[in-house]
Order: C-alpha cells, then sequence, then structure tokens
C-alpha cells in the first residue's frame, strides 16, 4: 500500500494540468469539483497510507519510493524520490486535509469570480509543490517544491491582477522570499561541494562525519539553510512581505500561512536538524530569530486595523514560537505546533474570509461590530480559533503545542531564561490581539446589513477545522497532566528528543500557572482595553507619545522603511543615474564603428563597371606585390 | 641573347600588353572597347604562358594558349550577346549610362 506514495502529489498536479488545459469550457461545478476533488483525492491516499505507515512501519521507519532519475552526469544522479518517514507523514497529513478543508471553502468564497477555474489551478498546483517539499528525499527535489510554491504564491497574491497594489504585494513576495531562495541555493552548493551528495539523509549523515562542531563550513551550511528559512517563514529581517500578501483572495490567505508555505521553513530546520546541531551558534540565532519575531510582529498585530493583516502578523509571530522551538532544539514541539497551528490558522482565516464576504469586501475591524448575533456560526467558530490560537488551557489544541514550546524552551539546555520570558510577552500579546480582533469585530453595535453564509460546503469546512483545532491538542499531552506521547513518540525516529537541563514536576506546576496567568491575563486585558474602555483606549492613540508608537508598531516596526531607505532608493537612484546605461557603451561604440566603415564603404559602390575594374586590378596589384615582396 | 633574357623580355612584352589591355579596359567608356581590350589582356596572358613554355622547352603553355583561345571565343560570345541586349535596354554602349546599381 505504501506503493500509492507517489500518487499523493500526482492527484493535484494533475487537477492543475486539467483545469490549465480544459479549464476555460468546464461549468464551473466541475472546476470546483475537479480542484478540490484531486486534493480530496490526494488527502484520502496520504490517509491510506498514514495508516498503513503506523500499522506496520517498514524497517527504520522509512519509506523511499524512487520514481526516476532526474538526471545523470557523472557522479551526480539526482533521483526523484519520495521519502516517507513520520516527519513527512504528518506533513503531508496536515497538506493535504487542510489544504482539501480549504478548498472545499473556497467553492463558496470563489463561486462567481471570473478566475474561478484558474484560482482552483494554482490552489491545486500550490498543493502539489508544497507535497513535493516535504516528500523530497534529496535536496534538488526540495528546491523545486521550494520554488515551486514560491511561484504559486506569486501568482495567489497577484490572483486579482486588475489592481495594481496586488501586483505590487505579489512582487514584493516573491524578490523577498528570493533573497532567502538564493541562500539557501548557496547552501546546497555547499554542502554538495563538501559532501559529495544531495540526498538529504546521507548528507545529514557525513555532515557530523566532515565537518567539526562549529567549524566554519558547518555554520555557513546552516546559516545558509537557515537563511532560506527566514524567507519563506517570514521571520525577522525578511518578514514583511507577509502582511502585504494579504491581497489575494482569503483561502489562498489561509493556505499559505496555515498549510503550506510558511512553515516550509520550519519543515526544512527540522529534516536538516543535524545540520544544526553541529552549529550551535547558529541554533542559537535560529532561537533568538524566532524570539524576536514573536515579539516584533505580536506587538505590530496589536495595532493593525485589517483583520487579515492581523491574522498575518499572528501567523509571522506564531512561526516565531516555531523558530524558537527549533532553536533550543525542541523539534518534536515545533512540529506539533505547526499542527494545530494550521488547524486553527486555516479556521481564523476562513472565518475572517466570511466575515469580509458578508460585509461586502470589508477588511477594517473597526467598520465591523455586532457580527455575533448577525453571523452567529462564525462567531462560535472563530472564537474557538482565537481561543486555540491564545492558549486557552486545557481545552484548544494552541494550549497543548505552545505550552510545550514554551516549557521546553524553559527546561532544555539551550533554551533558558530570557528565551522563555520573551515567549510568555509573545503569549500575553498573542491573547490580547486575537480577542481585540474578536471583540470589536463580533460585539458592539452592528452597522451594516450582512450576507448570511448559506453553504454547506463553506460550514462543513469550519466545522471540521474547528474540530481538529480542539482535539489536535490531544495526542500530546505533558507528563503531570495525563502523560500522552503519541506525536512526540511517532516523531521519535526522526527528531530526537534532548534531555531536559531543569527536572521535576514542581517546575512544571510553576510554568503552568505562569503560562495560563499569561494566556487567561491576555484575553482579560483584551477585555477591559476593547470592551469596557474602549473609548479611552482609542484617545489614548491620540496623544503625541500614543500617535508615534501607534505609528511605529502600525507599520511592523518600520521594517518597510528601513527596507526602502536603505535599498530601494538607493537602488532606484543608482538605475536613475545609469538610465543611459554605461554599460551599453561599448556596444553602442561598436555599432557606431560599423556604421562608419560601412557608410565609408558604400560610397565605392558606385554602379559604374570601370571603377570596378580598377578595383579589381588594384586589388591584384597589393595582393601580387604582398605574395612577391613580402 | 640568352634564355634568361629571353623569358625576361617575353615576360615584359606581355605585362606590357596586359597593362596596355587594362588601361583600355578602364579608361574607355564605349562597351565594344572594353571587350577589344579584354580580348588584348586575355592574349597578353597566352603570350605569357607560350614563353614559359619556350623557356623550359614544355607543350603546357602551348596547350594552355589553345585553351585561352577557346575561353576568349566563347567570351567573344558572350560579351556581344550582352552588348546586344545592352543597347537593346539602354539605347547606347556608354557603359557610364548604366550605373544603375549605385549603392
Amino acid at each position: 500500500m505504501l506503493e500509492m506514495l507517489w500518487l499523493i502529489p500526482a492527484f493535484p498536479f494533475l487537477g492543475f494540468a486539467f483545469l490549465i488545459l480544459a479549464g476555460a469550457r468546464l461549468p464551473q461545478r466541475l472546476k470546483a469539483l475537479i480542484g478540490a476533488g484531486t486534493v480530496a483525492a490526494s488527502a484520502v491516499a496520504a490517509t491510506i497510507v498514514a495508516v498503513r505507515f503506523i500499522a506496520s512501519p517498514p524497517e527504520g521507519s522509512v519509506y523511499v519510493e524512487r520514481l526516476w532519475n532526474w538526471m545523470h552526469t557523472g557522479n551526480f544522479n539526482p533521483a526523484v524520490a519520495l521519502y516517507l518517514d513520520p516527519l513527512s507523514v504528518v506533513m503531508v497529513l496536515v497538506v493535504t486535509w487542510v489544504g482539501f478543508l480549504i478548498l472545499l471553502y473556497s467553492t463558496y468564497f470563489m463561486a462567481g469570480d471570473d478566475g474561478f477555474g484558474r484560482f482552483f489551478a494554482y490552489m491545486d498546483l500550490f498543493v502539489g509543490f508544497m507535497l513535493i517539499l516535504v516528500l523530497a528525499d534529496n535536496f534538488l527535489l526540495l528546491y523545486l517544491g521550494w520554488e515551486g510554491v514560491g511561484l504559486c504564491s506569486y501568482l495567489l497574491i497577484g490572483f486579482w491582477y486588475k489592481e495594481e497594489e496586488n501586483v505590487r504585494a505579489a512582487l514584493k513576495a516573491f524578490i523577498v522570499t528570493r533573497i532567502g531562495d538564493a541562500a539557501l541555493a548557496v547552501g546546497l552548493f555547499l554542502i554538495y561541494y563538501n559532501l559529495d551528495t544531495l540526498n538529504i539523509q546521507e548528507a545529514a549523515a557525513h555532515a557530523p562525519e566532515e565537518w567539526l562542531i562549529g567549524s566554519l563550513a558547518a555554520n555557513a551550511a546552516a546559516a545558509l539553510l537557515l537563511g532560506g528559512a527566514l524567507g519563506k517563514s517570514a521571520q525577522l529581517p525578511l518578514q514583511t512581505w507577509l502582511p502585504d500578501a494579504m491581497a489575494g483572495p482569503t483561502p489562498t490567505s489561509a493556505l499559505i500561512h496555515a498549510a503550506t508555505m510558511v512553515t516550509a521553513g520550519v519543515y526544512l530546520i527540522a529534516r536538516c536538524h543535524t545540520f544544526f546541531v553541529i552549529a550551535p551558534a547558529v541554533q542559537t540565532a535560529v532561537a533568538i530569530t524566532g524570539a524576536f519575531t514573536l515579539l516584533v510582529a505580536g506587538s505590530s498585530a496589536l495595532v493593525q486595523r485589517d483583520i487579515k493583516r492581523i491574522l498575518a502578523y499572528s501567523t509571522i509571530s506564531q512561526v516565531g514560537y516555531m523558530f524558537l522551538a527549533l532553536g533550543v532544539g525542541a523539534w518534536a514541539a515545533s512540529v506539533f505546533h505547526f499542527m494545530t497551528h494550521a488547524f486553527f490558522k486555516a479556521l481564523l482565516f476562513l472565518c475572517a474570509g466570511l466575515v469580509i464576504k458578508a460585509l461586502d469586501n470589508e477588511h477594517d475591524i473597526f467598520n465591523m461590530g455586532g457580527m455575533k448575533r448577525k453571523l452567529p456560526f462564525v462567531f462560535w467558530t472563530f472564537l474557538i480559533g482565537s481561543a486555540s490560537l491564545s492558549a486557552v488551557p486545557f481545552v484548544t489544541g494552541g494550549f497543548f503545542s505552545k505550552d510545550l514550546i514554551l516549557f521546553q524552551t524553559w527546561i532544555y539546555p539551550l533554551g533558558g531564561l530570557h528565551l522563555f520570558i520573551a515567549g510568555l510577552i509573545g503569549s500575553f500579546l498573542t491573547s490580547i490581539y486575537s480577542f481585540r480582533i474578536l471583540f470589536i469585530v463580533f460585539y458592539g453595535e452592528a452597522g451594516q446589513e450582512v450576507e448570511r453564509v448559506k453553504s454547506r460546503a463553506a460550514t462543513t469546512s469550519l466545522t471540521a477545522l474547528t474540530i481538529l483545532s480542539i482535539v489536535g491538542g490531544y495526542i500530546e499531552i505533558p507528563r503531570p497532566l495525563g502523560n500522552v506521547t503519541i506525536f512526540s513518540d511517532f516523531l521519535k525516529p526522526v527528531l530526537p528528543e534532548a534531555s531536559p537541563a531543569i527536572t521535576g514536576t514542581g517546575t512544571f506546576i510553576i510554568f503552568l500557572v505562569v503560562s495560563i496567568i499569561c494566556s487567561l491575563g491576555g484575553i482579560y486585558a483584551a477585555y477591559i482595553l476593547f470592551i469596557i474602555k474602549r473609548n479611552q483606549v482609542e484617545s489614548l492613540a491620540t496623544g503625541v507619545p500614543g500617535n508615534v508608537l501607534h505609528r511605529f508598531l502600525f507599520t511592523g516596526w518600520g521594517f518597510d522603511l528601513i527596507y526602502d531607505v536603505l535599498i530601494v532608493r538607493p537602488f532606484v537612484y543608482l538605475t536613475r543615474l545609469n538610465r543611459g546605461d554605461i554599460f551599453d557603451l561599448f556596444y553602442r561604440a561598436i555599432e557606431f564603428f560599423c556604421g562608419a566603415v560601412y557608410g565609408f564603404v558604400r560610397t565605392t559602390q558606385t554602379g559604374n563597371v570601370r571603377w570596378y575594374a580598377a578595383a579589381v586590378a588594384f586589388g591584384a596589384v597589393v595582393f601580387i606585390g604582398f605574395v612577391m615582396f613580402l | 641573347m640568352n634564355d634568361a633574357e629571353a623569358l625576361n623580355y617575353g615576360m615584359a612584352l606581355a605585362g606590357l600588353i596586359f597593362a596596355i589591355g587594362l588601361t583600355g579596359v578602364l579608361m574607355r567608356r564605349n562597351l565594344i572597347f572594353i571587350l577589344l581590350s579584354m580580348e588584348i589582356m586575355l592574349n597578353a596572358t597566352g603570350f605569357a604562358f607560350i614563353v614559359a613554355g619556350a623557356k623550359w622547352a614544355s607543350a603546357d603553355g602551348q596547350v594552355m594558349f589553345i585553351l585561352i583561345l577557346a575561353v576568349a571565343a566563347a567570351e567573344v560570345a558572350i560579351g556581344l550577346a550582352l552588348l546586344l541586349r545592352f543597347h537593346g535596354m539602354h539605347k547606347t554602349l556608354d557603359t557610364g549610362r548604366a550605373a544603375q546599381m549605385k549603392g
């Protein structure tokens, strides 16, 4: 049964090909059926493979399906081979199922759009490339998937390409992630140059033998891999593309932010964790990047007005948690948080999409309000999503995954109190901003008429994601609370567990209390700030210090401004200087010389036959003289 | 007069005749005289072959001369045909008047 592994990525590609080639002539229902159906088929295939994999694990918990040889030149012969191990099983299941639920929702959300078929084609391609990425056996295939999702994100962010702003956002996403991609490509060159293989497992096995811990090559390789991950996962300092990426249709945001693209970096680091273990400095950098990112993004999310931008900053912040976990060596916790985050963030985006659609494309949360009565179903699902995002204790998936990260950050030798406190502050901020949306959008007075959701597809999708957001956490429960370790046991063959530096149940209880205080305290703070004292809070932003801080946070700590001043403007200035293109001068000189010679030679073409005869005679004299005297 | 001198004089004469013919081709405007001048140039080369053949007591020079005669005959035939066409088109034999392919 494991042989059907290749079907998992094949289905979405098939759907893409079909929709692109024949899509224009099909009725909308059929397009939706093909678009969502192929991913559903892929999800079913993934489930069958996963069940088979868990029921009777292959030798070493690894199954490699070698499809064909990609190319063969000398010693370099990468294969198109799929690699299935517990990590890729988790990734594949999340990508296909969450992808399917989002596509199911899209059949409602995108109905009537001019680019309906194109949308599903891109989404299928996106899912297909993401599956290639997570199933790749070698770095080259992984890079194919990596670039593929980059391409698809570009296509989907600029999906409504008739508005210039969207196209700009798409280009920005493409260019900023490209910086990371370039780093990744160089990293792969380095790995191939030193280790002579692109196979991920072989390279990971050879790296500790070839490289000393903390040596230059080890640090460089890990740092370059990290660079790639930073770009795709929208971490500091390459996070600026993600908030702008909200220009795309909402299901795209859900797919990019929840299931696929932004977690590619997390997957890459988890997959290549051996490279980071031998480069401790870089691994510390991963943790610090994560901690900074989650604080920067969390605080920026506090003041945004656009509901999707809040969620975008929230995504950056949550991926920051995953990086924090990776940095301290809590590999499994990171993947666990990836999974629960995929569920609740997809849920939140899809709910936000329904609100936006119901209010006729209104994005500003301050123009919403009172949606609790108008859209009760969306309210309850959004409440559960927010609760999971804020890690409300014991009942949500986000609680178990985020607390696992925080706890391991504290107790692991690579972690420490400072990272732990950063995580706690982030957790507090998370609760405030997520419930800020909830209180402002769903409470207060209803201003506008709304269009009710009448779609079984959308409600089914939301219900499924809601259930997953809640139960997704119960597969990994810390020891004092129930000791369920299904998830970490499953991942143990791939991702080893570190031994904690601090142990004891007492520590855990202290931690739990602090963590719950942060999470619920944030919600309470949001309640006070945005329900009880809302007017005072709004007046806070009008004073000078409040206003400056507000603008600082609103622009996401001014990163766009910094890049604009440091990179974009000097570049534009240089291009303007070089408008005449100095490098072209050389070629223009050649052209001028040719033209001049032509002009001279042309005058000899008199049409007068005696001149020609004279030229021939003269040439003969010169030639004979040449031969005779030289 | 020894052989070497004979060759030198002969070659000088051939060169002279060739130069006269070439001058005619270059200076004359009338197509008939240009053709005549070309015949002179051909005969100059033929003469050079004969002289060289006599010098090395070889028949090759004379063989080449006969070949040149044949070529000259063919050339006259074609040349005259072209000349007729030329006159038919331009009502003149002045080559300068036909300078239509001016670059």
